[in-house]
């Protein structure tokens, strides 16, 4: 409908009209949150420094977690926050400032064909996958549920749960191992 | 289709992830040092976990099951990238050096 025709100050918003403002702003920001992915992304492959790499990586999840909110899951979308920006972001800036001093060499790529290749592969991917996700058509199958948290909760400790104590247990021994790992050789 | 309701269309998604995935695999082959490869390699799985997510929205009859694969798909990130940055630091600890052109005491 057109806001404009409706009279008095206020007439505008009617339900319906709120909807539509409502659906325009959310594609607005949807297009906002797919731009902030697709830069963290170029910035976190194409940085020359690794700690702006890294920077473009967080801002890159902020988007996906923003996308995953668009997909019906904002439980997913706090799990993203949670666990990406903030525990593997930092995980890996703490090992920048350990173990890749900022004078090193340069971090761009290796050789003169090295560039141009990588970038013939990885469009030559990008462009494979677009094309089959543009030409199939996909069998939509009527929901059974609307996939609720709570529901989330009660199938991993049902259907799932031999999978999440599996993970739990792949958890603990990387912790363990990555410790042993990183402090073999320290005394030296 | 308006450019407006994009976020309600299964392509969208999917070229997104495409587009994220082709990064990561650009990350992978340039990058010179383990740390950028391993960068790469979360772009990857990024990518991945928003496929999921997005048949699991679009098609699904379940949709709890692709939330909770994307979740262990998380669990294992986070164990990939520890075990992956203490195996870098100990490489620059024996070689000084995270470099991958440096490492090539296997090469024959």
């Amino acid at each position: 409908m057109n806001p404009t025709e409706a009279s008095g100050i206020l007439g505008f918003i009617t339900a319906d009209g709120l909807a539509g403002y409502a659906d325009a702003a959310a594609g607005i920001v949807f297009l906002i949150m797919l731009a902030i992915t697709v830069i963290g992304g170029i910035i976190a492959c194409n940085a020359e420094r690794l700690v702006r790499a890294v920077a473009g990586l967080a801002l890159c999840f902020l988007g996906v977690a923003a996308i995953y909110y668009y997909l019906n899951s904002p439980f997913l979308a706090m799990m993203q926050m949670l666990i990406y920006i903030g525990a593997v972001c930092i995980t890996i800036a703490f090992a920048i400032m350990l173990a890749a001093p900022e004078d090193s060499k340069k971090t761009g790529p290796s050789g003169a064909l090295s560039g141009p290749l990588g970038l013939v592969t990885a469009g030559l991917v990008t462009i494979g996958m677009i094309g089959l996700a543009v030409n199939t058509t996909f069998e939509v199958l009527p929901k059974i549920n609307m996939g609720e948290v709570k529901l989330i909760g009660i199938k991993l400790l049902t259907t799932y749960s031999m999978v999440f104590e599996l993970v739990s247990i792949v958890l603990l021994i990387a912790i363990i191992g990555s410790l042993i790992i990183a402090r073999h050789g320290r005394s030296k | 289709m308006s450019i407006l309701s994009l976020h309600n269309n299964l392509t969208t998604y999917l070229i997104l992830a495409a587009v994220l995935f082709g990064m990561g695999i650009y990350g992978l082959v340039t990058r010179r040092t383990l740390v950028g490869m391993l960068i790469a390699s979360e772009l990857i799985l990024a990518a991945a976990s928003i496929n999921f997510m997005a048949f699991n929205r679009f098609t699904a009859p379940d949709p709890t099951v692709g939330q909770i694969f994307a979740l262990f798909i998380m669990a294992i990130a986070a164990a990939e990238a520890a075990i992956g940055l203490s195996i870098t630091i100990a490489v620059y600890r024996n070689y000084k050096t995270v470099d991958t052109e440096d490492i090539v005491d296997l090469k024959g």
